[in-house]
């Protein structure tokens, strides 16, 4: 294993990088771009496993295609395995409408089928040509950028020209139609009120997918199009909540893996000391990657932040419920609790009580003394609102929902903590303002 | 009757036409090279099991077929039909893995041990990260299934591109894996596939109750005190485990398509969960034993594929044919359900009719019911002449009226019906009109809806109800109770007697 050092990284991609590289990078960008800007709509529309299910399904297309012309030009290829793309949308929405068979079913009945019916088409053919499904569906990205048109005095790879084209005609019909993919990918009852055809809109997208679909994967291989159909979205997903900003996103993330991906396929495997490897193999993996890093960072809904909310919200609940405690040891005349004490009464582990005692001390809510931990006026206020709220609810379980007595505390100790003044008053007068509470403690006054 | 059997007959054509294309898809598209017609002794080969290639793939896939049925039986209740297709691509970079590491420390990179190793630990995290997606993020589970099974085969695909660079070692024929090689199925394999789907059916047999709770309200399961998570991971597990047998002995595609055909297939049939496993479980294994004959007997049919196809074939059968679900039943069912509407409303507009021209002539009794014309009927509602002749004829054949030209009478019998249809219809009206507060104009569509699917014993509900609001019901007396048999005028009579305790 050579030493891995960012000296050697560098030199390692200088050396290596040529203008095939920079071909393969724009190839790659274009399909990961192309795919990812329907894919938004894929996945909000919980349809992600129909790139999938195409990619797989378009072999009979490609078998038939070939059959009927006996050459191997790309041209009927393309289009029959389009038209067998869009059939496998149409035949799954079919069975899912005819058979009532759930979406994901329906999709795994027609495209193992039809991948079945071209295999057995492919292997008549074998013996007259080799059409071997694996260079169909694992078409090579390194080898693109030798298939070229000349135009002008440059030479254009024709994958890039093909997925230039397609990435071009998917970004119109984003912007065109935003606003009735918004609406049919979202209320699709809506679209249809608002005399938006839902599912004009449904096989349209269907079309285009099949189209990206087969141009990527006939120049860069199915698993870069499967996977940047889904991962890319579905990490902007977690960054924004606005349609808008997730398909600029996406793109983004789209073209981001596609070349790290690249630059990843070059470098990596160097490291454990083989050469580079599947370039649209590693922009799947960058592509996860990044999906990753999303989930776990986003702002809103990501792992982290949601995380860190929970624990939050736990250690308020917590405090809450040292101060309520103390607020009902002072009540019975003894207003001091030990930390073992306090850990043993409301179950807490040691680890998190300390911390919410420090909290609390650094708040001046409580203050230590030698018998153990107690309130301070501030505190006491604190846990006075607390503890009203708590009596207040049982109460009223008790008047207006005849709960039992021995049931109301526990739905009391979770209304307690987001109880505040105004739904106190509220609760105070529609109990017709008690001084006792249902277990026969008085009810601690409001401080005015 | 004809009408009827004459539908069937066409749609019986239709089945078989669809049928034999699917069945053989060959012979349409590619006339130069037809398959040879194997001859009788060919077919006795191969059905009696002489070669012994043959015994070991057809009882390996039958197995295999009838273990992958029963968990996408559970896969397919549980709404992750495509699970297996996640999966079944996530063991590939453990296979590459596994391959590259076990070469790099000197050992036999291909032995099957190793591979089936690194499979499954690949295919494990597969479903870890499934589930982690689904749990900790806002994403359904598509997209959970879709970035397992993209990045996951991704990374698959980039450490089969190191592993072909291997200075010891053939990484050739990894990709097998993808592929399958059924045909050439050993006695090892069948052997594994044997122990695995022993595994998967006594597990599935074992915790089947809890597995039904899984899949049908998982909600409800946690609460009860099963382990929700646990079972789920169990259940993944399995599809795991047969997924990876399965892989290395039929090839990816045919893995997703047993776990997912024989389920779909057998949903159609019944919608008792118990016989669906065992339906599903038999589709699968006959689908198996099927196309592997079919590929043994006909040269140049991969038999992978075949099954498939046979499997698929099963499942559009079923989808037409079904008996619980199946498009034919239900399209029955449904029209058998409007005729029964359609009679009923003829009824009730026949007694509206009678009563409505009784009231103007004050003509209070009558053994004859007056006779309607077919152009006053056709008034009444919006239906075609047709539906009408149909519904007419429909009645007449239970004689509940006669018809004589242009004017149609009810029977006795027919007047006691009519009877008790009107009187349901505007029970719900008043019902609706006391306790649900709709005006009164709308009542009349919303009492339609439900007046022929209620029960006499929400009828007698309703008049126990409708007593204690001191409502009048505007229900004519039925003028002939007591010239009917006891099952026609049994409703009512009941209706009547239970209103007296009531009070």
């Amino acid at each position: 294993m050579s030493p891995i050092s960012t000296d050697a990284i560098f030199a390692n991609l200088v050396f290596a990088w040529g203008w095939l590289d920079n071909w393969i990078v724009v190839v790659g960008c274009l399909s990961a771009l192309a795919a990812a800007l329907l894919g938004n709509f894929l996945v909000l529309r919980r349809m992600s496993m129909l790139g999938d299910a195409v990619t797989h399904a378009v072999l009979p297309g490609i078998a038939i295609a070939f059959l009927i012309t006996q050459s191997r030009s790309s041209l009927p290829m393309f289009i029959g395995a389009v038209i067998v793309g869009v059939l496998t949308a149409v035949f799954t929405e079919w069975i899912r409408g005819i058979g009532k068979v759930d979406e994901g079913a329906s999709m795994g009945v027609v495209f193992t089928s039809l991948f079945a019916f071209g295999l057995v088409l492919l292997v008549q053919t074998a013996d007259k040509v080799d059409l071997d499904p694996n260079c169909v569906l694992y078409g090579a990205i390194e080898l693109t950028p030798l298939d070229y048109f000349v135009i002008g005095d440059k030479q254009i790879p024709r994958a890039a020209l093909v997925l230039g084209i397609v990435t071009v005609i998917n970004a119109l019909f984003v912007t065109v139609f935003f606003k009735e993919l918004k609406i049919s990918s979202f209320d699709p009852a809506l679209a249809t009120t608002m005399g938006i055809s839902a599912k004009g809109m449904h096989y349209a997208l269907m079309v285009l997918v099949s189209v990206t679909a087969v141009a990527s994967f006939e120049s860069v291989g199915s698993i870069l199009v499967v996977a940047m159909f889904i991962v890319p979205p579905a990490a902007a997903y977690m960054l924004t909540d606005r349609l808008g900003w997730m398909i600029c996103l996406s793109g983004l993330i789209a073209i981001a893996s596609a070349s790290l991906g690249h630059v990843a396929a070059i470098v990596v495997p160097t490291w454990f000391g083989y050469g580079s490897t599947t370039t649209s193999g590693m922009m799947a993996v960058v592509a996860g990657l990044l999906f990753v890093v999303a989930a776990c960072l986003g702002p809103r809904h990501g792992v982290i932040i949601k995380a860190i909310r929970r624990q939050q919200l736990a250690w308020t609940i917590l405090c809450d419920d040292v101060v309520g405690f103390l607020y009902r040891c002072e009540e019975r005349a003894n207003g001091c609790a030990h930390m073992s004490t306090l850990s043993s009464e409301l179950f807490a582990s040691r680890f998190s009580l300390g911390f919410a005692l420090r909290g609390l001390l650094r708040q001046g809510q409580i203050r230590l003394l030698t018998d153990g931990y107690a309130l301070t006026e501030a505190g006491r206020d604190r846990a006075r609102q607390l503890v009203r709220s708590h009596r207040l609810w049982e109460q009223y379980l008790v008047t207006e929902t005849t709960a039992q007595t021995d049931k109301i505390h526990a739905r009391a100790h979770q209304f307690e903590h987001f109880t505040e003044r105004p739904m106190r008053d509220e609760l105070d007068r529609v109990t017709e303002a008690p001084e006792l509470d249902p277990h026969g403690t008085p009810i601690p006054r409001e401080e005015t | 009757m004809i009408g009827r059997l004459v539908a069937l007959t066409i749609l019986t054509l239709i089945v078989l036409t669809q049928s034999l294309s699917a069945a053989e898809p060959v012979s349409g598209s590619l006339a130069e090279s037809a398959i040879q017609w194997p001859t009788w002794s060919q077919w006795r080969r191969v059905l009696t099991f002489q070669d012994y290639n043959t015994r070991i793939v057809v009882f390996g896939v039958a197995t295999l077929g009838a273990a992958a049925g029963l968990v996408g039986n559970f896969t397919l209740l549980r709404k992750r039909a495509l699970m297996g297709d996640a999966l079944s691509h996530a063991t590939l970079p453990g296979i590459a893995l596994a391959f590259v590491m076990a070469t790099a420390m000197g050992m036999d990179g291909k032995s099957l041990v190793v591979l089936l190793l690194g499979a499954t630990v690949s295919g494990l995290l597969g479903m870890a990260a499934i589930l982690w997606i689904r749990s900790q993020t806002r994403l359904h589970e598509d997209a959970a299934l879709g970035i397992v099974l993209s990045v996951f085969f991704g990374a698959g695909v980039a450490l089969l591109g190191v592993s072909q660079q291997m200075s010891t070692g053939n990484a050739a024929g990894l990709e097998s894996y993808i592929y399958g090689k059924t045909a050439s199925m050993g006695a090892v394999d069948a052997k594994l596939i044997f122990a695995a789907a022993t595994i998967v059916i006594v597990l599935g047999c074992l915790m089947f109750k809890e597995f039904k709770l899984l899949c049908f309200d998982d909600g409800f399961a946690g609460s009860r005190g099963f382990p929700v998570m646990l079972l789920d991971i169990l259940l993944m597990s399995m599809v795991v485990l047969i997924t990876i047998v399965g892989l290395q002995a039929v090839g990816l595609v045919l893995m997703i398509a047993l776990l997912v055909i024989p389920a779909a297939a057998a949903r159609f049939w019944t919608e008792e969960m118990s016989w669906m496993s065992v339906y599903a479980t038999v589709i699968g294994l006959i689908g198996s034993v099927c196309g592997a004959t079919l590929s043994a007997v006909f040269p140049r049919l991969p038999s992978g594929a075949m099954i498939v196809l046979v499997c698929s074939f099963f499942f559009f059968l079923s989808m037409l044919f079904g008996r619980s679900r199946g498009v034919v039943f239900r399209w029955l069912r449904r029209r058998r359900l409007n005729r029964r509407i359609d009679r009923q409303h003829l009824m009730r507009a026949m007694f509206e009719l009678g009563e409505s021209r009784q009231s103007r002539a004050k003509n209070v009794s009558g053994r004859k019911h007056p006779s309607v014309s077919i152009g006053q009927l056709l008034k009444r509602r919006s239906w075609s002449k047709r539906r009408l002749a149909t519904a007419i004829e429909a009645a007449a054949e239970e004689k509940l009226l006669r018809q004589h030209g242009d004017s149609i009478r009810l029977t006795s019998a027919g007047m006691t019906e009519a009877a008790r249809l009107t009187r349901q219809h505007r029970m719900w009206e008043m019902y609706l009109i006391a306790y649900a507060e709709i005006a009164p104009a709308q009542v009349d569509r919303d009492a339609d809806d439900i007046e022929h699917v209620l029960e006499p014993e929400i009828i007698d509900q309703l008049e126990v109800l409708l007593e204690q609001e001191r409502l009048r019901i505007p229900v004519p007396e039925d003028p002939h109770a007591g010239e009917h048999n006891e099952s026609q005028t049994g409703a009512t009579s009941n209706v009547s007697t239970d209103t007296e305790m009531s009070r």
